[in-house]
Formats: structure tokens, C-alpha cells, sequence
């Protein structure tokens, strides 16, 4: 007779099943109606086409739209991944008041609703004048994304013993050229992660976007706008499936890089 | 005192982490080429004192002086000191040359000459040829090497080592004391070394620095921190201690003696006891300092006891005896050349006859 800890438990087994088949049959739908030749989406299925791929592909503003998600999204990337280094750096590494505070503040937009971030963006930036542009989109963006560079930096931070610093400092280099040395090379694979992971959700963001976005529109922005037409929403279905499929694949990625650099490390 | 005998000075240094005090008024002096110990129990402020020569603490007061210059104001990273961390903090992004050539980047070598450096380092260490290994297949006694090796490749003045042996097991820690004690001689640097591990500290050192509490109780030789402990606290910390309280018997100038507990009247030297008539004193006697015979030995002192245990350890066995006037037994220890009284083991209850010399007796402080 196995302990009830290791023992598999048939319930749960179904439990999880139905789980996984609630949050993704949905999504798997719009990759199906993106290949189906019908401007309807409806069974039965009419049959294959690549027909809406291919007015994607023609089309100029979609083009505009997805360099202006790309942009928005590498420079966001950066920044917050840069700003995340230097918090999650100054959480494990210094001695101050309030750490726990300061990292519940960082964590806050997390789940304060992107709706009243967006409301409140807008109204302080029309009240400063500020016009709408890519850049107010940005840094809408990077409110959002900062808690994730943190969230996925803060453990290699803590993962690493404190006295390799110290042993590089010891050796001779300043805080510069050990950083460099030593710091950076270690917590790489949390940097490649946290860029990968904000810039896929800054490039699927639309909250934000929604309300501070000025006349050039990001990827999520122009779909939004496209499902006003009924004709155009096989080609929305086919570029929906396109970002599921980069999005899924650049947050896979990331996981597998933090991953094995926390194995490498151990 | 020459000034090589300063070559650390460390002056009313002390030490505080908010209300906590890790270090109190600490003054004392490093010998240039010493292999200097901390020696304490954890928490006893030897790693703070060791964090401050290295340049990671800074004293709350005092000041500490490597080769005569004062170090408050120099950072870790230009001190004349390199250290062997306790985890070894060896880089895991870098292979074994790299992490052993790592303090040499400003220095500008020749590619050449810096493997070179690197190839010397690892023959030193008895690593030869293991430049391309990468970190993590290290194991942990080559780990402490290369540790070594990357702090004495830029040739410090002083080598500090926090319990640099504290993660190897027992066999690889012997092997590791010696060779680190003949590393030591061979390159003449000072070393300060922090250990709990009193044995590790005899073994090893020149001198050793007994701390607790932030304090250092007594800074010594190995011999005379043995043989002639100041205090109750070095004496039980190093070692097995049997101690005996006492008051002091006067009868004129020539003549003094001690009444001890359980041990009766011990005739003493004036030169060994300068406390006046009646005053009380705390004695200690190492249990290797007794004797143990089935008869009253013809001449000396000797008290009569019984045996409540003994423990056998190899070489040698560890007797407790219960003399009367004494509540705590007495540790008596006696090597196994012969095992005692003709073969024949002791046996619990047995009555056996104590004896010692004046000379062994250490008299403690009584504070």
C-alpha cells in the first residue's frame, strides 16, 4: 500500500484534463476559422483556404500596425528589463528599510486593473499636455511589464551567493567591471527571460493601448478596430492566430532559458 | 617589538550592526609571514573581524593598519589582502584558468604570461593542467584550491581564509591542513584564518586569537593556549579541562600552598602564587596531567577515587573519577600503550589512586 502522497489520483487526473481543455479549446478555435473558407464563423467548416492568410500579407496597415507593436514592445523590453536588474539587485543585495513595502509597491500594478492605470495615464498626460503617441503607449507598457521583469529576475538575484561579488571585489575589480564580470554573465539567462516575457506582453497588450494610443496603432489596437467589419474578421482570426503562436513560443522560450540557467548554476 | 611584528595592527577596533555589538574594543597585532587563527564559536565576532581586514565591514570605532597604513578609507577592491571565501565563491560562468587569472585584468599581461602565471598556480595548488575544466565539475577540495589559487596569484600581503575547510569532510580536511600549512610556508604570506575548529587551530597555527562575545580572551601560541589558559572560557574552549576551586593557604613569606577542592593541600611556589592569604582561586588540570595507579604512589601528590566511566578512544582511554570533596568527576586521560594494571580493564566502581604534579597546574583568572 502506496502513502497517499505519491499515490495518483484518478479524480484529479480527469480534474486537470478538463482544466487544460477549458482554458485552451477556446483559443484553438480561432487558429481553425482562420484556415476555414467562409467569411462566417460557424460550423460546419466549409472547407481549407489559405485565401485569409494571404490578404494579411497584402495588406499595408497590418504591416504598420505589427512594426509599431514591435517597436513599442523591444523598447519596453529593454527598459523594464534594465529597470528590473537594478530592483532586483538593490531588493537582495542592500540592507534597507521597508524592502518588503518597496516590493509590494513594485509588484502593485500586478493587480491594480490595467482599465483604471489607463484611465489615470490619460487624464494626467491630457492635463500636461502631453499628445497621444507610440511613446505614451510605451510608457503604459512599462508600468505593466516592470513587475514582470522583477517577478523573473528576483530569483536569480536570490540564487546567487552574495560573495561572488564580494570575491570579485576582493580581486581587485570596482562595482563596475564586476558587474560585468560577474554579475551580468550570472543572472544572463533571467535577463534573456525577462526581455522575451515583457515584450510579449507589451506586444499583446490592449488596455493600455486602448486609451493612449494616439494615430499610430499598435498590432492589438488595429484588431480591435478591424471587427467593425464583418468581412475583415477571417483575416482578424488569421493574425490572432499568428501573434497565439509567437506569443506561445517566445513565453516557452523564455521559461526554458530561466530554466536552465538555474540549472547551470546549481 | 620590530615593526614585521605589526604588520597587522588592529586598534580598539569595534564593530555594531544597529543595537547588536559583533565586535568590542579588539587591539592586537599580526606578525608579517604568521599563520594567524581566529578562533570561536559561531557568533563570536571572527568573521565580522575578518570582513573588516578584508575591507566588507567597516569598524564602528578604531582603526586597522596593514603594513602600516590605516585601511578606513580604502576600498575592498585596492586593499593589499585577498580572501578565500567559506562557499569559495568560485565564478560558474568561468572555467578554472579564467577563475584563477580573474584579479590579473588590470595588471595587462601578455596572454602568454598569464597562462603561464595560471599553469605555476595550478602546479602549486597540484592541479597541473586543469586550466580548461569548467567550474562546475570541480569537486569541493579542488574547488578550496583554486580558491587558494586565485587569491595568492596576485601575491597579497595578507591571505585571509574563512573556514576554508569547514565544507570537506574529515579525511580531505586532515590532508587539506597539511598541505595548506606547507602552501604557507612556501610562499611566506601571513595568513588569517577563521575556524570553530579548535583542533584545525593548534594544528595550523602560529598564534591563535581565542574570541567570544566580540572579545578576544586570550592571543597565543597553540602550546600556551593549552598549557596555560588565562581564563575558565579558553581553557574549557580548548580542549578537555578538569577545574578546581581553592583558596589560598599562606604560613610566612617562604611558604604557600592551595586548599583545591577534592584535591586537598597543594604546596605551590611563591613565584606561581602572588594572591595574599585566604583569597580564593580557580584552578584546572588537564586530564592528561594525572596519573592512575592501583596503589598510593611512594611519593607526591595523590588523592584516592573511584571510577564512575570510562570511554575508550583508540589511542588512548578517558576516565571519569569521583573523588570525594568534588561533585563533578574528574576527566583523567591515559594513553593505551599498555592498557592499565597489568591488562586487566578498569571496571566501574573500581577505587584507583589519582596523582599529579604541582608544576601541571594552571591557575585561572577568577573573573
Amino acid at each position: 500500500m502506496s502513502s497517499y502522497i505519491k499515490r495518483p489520483n484518478r479524480a484529479l487526473q480527469v480534474y486537470a484534463v478538463l482544466f487544460l481543455i477549458v482554458l485552451y479549446v477556446p483559443v484553438l478555435f480561432i487558429p481553425l476559422f482562420s484556415f476555414n473558407d467562409s467569411i462566417y464563423v460557424r460550423f460546419p467548416l466549409q472547407g481549407f483556404t489559405l485565401q485569409w492568410y494571404g490578404e494579411l500579407w497584402t495588406r499595408e496597415p497590418v504591416w504598420n500596425a505589427l512594426w509599431n507593436s514591435v517597436k513599442v514592445g523591444l523598447v519596453v523590453s529593454v527598459i523594464s528589463t534594465v529597470l528590473g536588474v537594478m530592483a532586483a539587485r538593490a531588493i537582495t543585495r542592500t540592507r534597507m528599510r521597508g524592502k518588503g513595502a518597496l516590493v509590494t509597491f513594485i509588484m502593485m500594478p500586478l493587480v491594480i486593473p490595467g482599465i483604471i492605470f489607463g484611465v489615470a495615464l490619460l487624464v494626467l498626460l491630457s492635463r500636461m499636455g502631453v499628445p497621444l503617441s507610440l511613446y505614451t503607449v510605451g510608457l503604459g507598457h512599462l508600468i505593466i511589464c516592470l513587475p514582470f521583469a522583477v517577478a523573473t529576475l528576483l530569483p536569480r538575484f536570490e540564487g546567487f551567493d552574495p560573495s561572488m561579488e564580494e570575491a570579485s571585489a576582493d580581486l581587485g575589480e570596482n562595482g563596475w567591471w564586476t558587474f560585468w564580470r560577474v554579475t551580468f554573465p550570472m543572472v544572463m539567462p533571467g535577463i534573456v527571460a525577462s526581455l522575451l516575457l515583457t515584450f510579449t506582453i507589451s506586444f499583446d497588450e490592449f488596455i493600455m493601448a486602448f486609451f493612449l494610443t494616439g494615430t499610430d496603432p499598435t498590432l492589438p489596437m488595429y484588431i480591435w478596430g478591424q471587427l467593425r467589419f464583418p468581412k475583415e474578421f477571417p483575416s482578424v482570426l488569421a493574425m490572432a492566430a499568428l501573434i497565439l503562436f509567437v506569443s506561445f513560443a517566445l513565453v516557452f522560450l523564455a521559461q526554458w532559458v530561466g530554466r536552465k540557467g538555474l540549472e547551470d548554476q546549481a | 617589538m620590530t615593526p614585521s611584528d605589526r604588520f597587522i595592527s588592529i586598534r580598539n577596533v569595534s564593530k555594531s550592526f544597529g543595537a547588536f555589538t559583533a565586535i568590542e574594543e579588539i587591539s592586537m597585532d599580526i606578525g608579517q609571514g604568521e599563520f594567524f587563527s581566529l578562533l570561536g564559536a559561531s557568533g563570536c565576532g571572527k568573521t565580522t573581524l575578518l570582513r573588516m581586514l578584508a575591507g566588507f565591514e567597516s569598524p564602528t570605532k578604531g582603526e586597522i593598519f596593514i603594513d602600516d597604513q590605516p585601511m578606513s578609507d580604502v576600498p575592498p577592491h585596492h586593499r593589499p589582502v585577498n580572501m578565500v571565501f567559506q562557499s569559495y565563491a568560485i565564478f560558474p560562468h568561468l572555467n578554472v584558468g579564467d577563475n584563477i587569472a580573474y584579479g590579473l585584468r588590470k595588471h595587462k599581461l601578455a596572454a602568454a604570461r598569464r597562462a603561464e602565471m595560471v599553469e605555476e598556480m595550478l602546479d602549486l595548488i597540484k592541479l597541473p593542467g586543469y586550466g580548461n575544466r569548467k567550474a562546475n565539475e570541480l569537486s569541493g577540495g579542488q574547488r578550496q584550491r583554486i580558491a587558494l589559487a586565485r587569491a595568492l596569484i596576485l601575491r597579497p600581503k595578507v591571505l585571509l581564509l574563512d573556514e576554508p575547510l569547514g565544507a570537506l569532510d574529515k579525511q580531505l580536511r586532515e590532508q587539506m591542513q597539511l598541505e595548506l600549512r606547507a602552501l604557507q610556508r612556501q610562499v611566506g604570506i601571513t595568513f588569517v584564518f577563521v575556524t570553530h575548529d579548535q583542533e584545525e587551530a593548534l594544528t595550523l597555527s602560529d598564534r591563535i586569537a581565542v574570541m567570544s562575545g566580540g572579545k578576544v580572551l586570550q592571543v597565543d601560541t597553540p602550546a600556551g593556549l593549552y598549557e596555560t589558559p588565562r581564563t575558565r572560557a579558553v581553557a574549557s574552549f580548548i580542549g578537555t579541562m578538569n577545574f578546581f576551586r581553592g583558596t589560598v593557604r599562606r604560613n610566612g613569606a617562604a611558604m604557600a600552598a592551595i586548599e583545591a577542592e577534592g584535591l586537598g593541600t597543594i604546596p605551590m611556589t611563591t613565584a606561581q602564587l602572588t594572591k595574599p592569604d585566604g583569597a580564593p582561586v580557580q584552578i584546572a588540570l588537564r586530564p592528561e596531567k594525572f596519573s592512575l595507579s592501583a596503589k598510593r604512589p611512594e611519593a607526591g601528590l595523590a588523592v584516592e577515587g573511584r571510577l564512575c566511566t570510562s570511554a575508550y578512544m583508540g589511542e588512548r582511554s578517558q576516565y571519569y573519577l569521583s573523588i570525594p570533596g568534588k561533585a563533578e568527576p574528574v576527566a583523567v586521560s591515559a594513553p593505551n600503550t599498555h592498557r592499565l594494571m597489568g591488562g586487566h580493564d578498569l571496571s566501574e566502581g573500581e577505587a584507583l589512586w589519582l596523582s599529579w604534579s604541582p608544576e601541571s597546574i594552571v591557575m585561572l583568572d577568577t573573573d
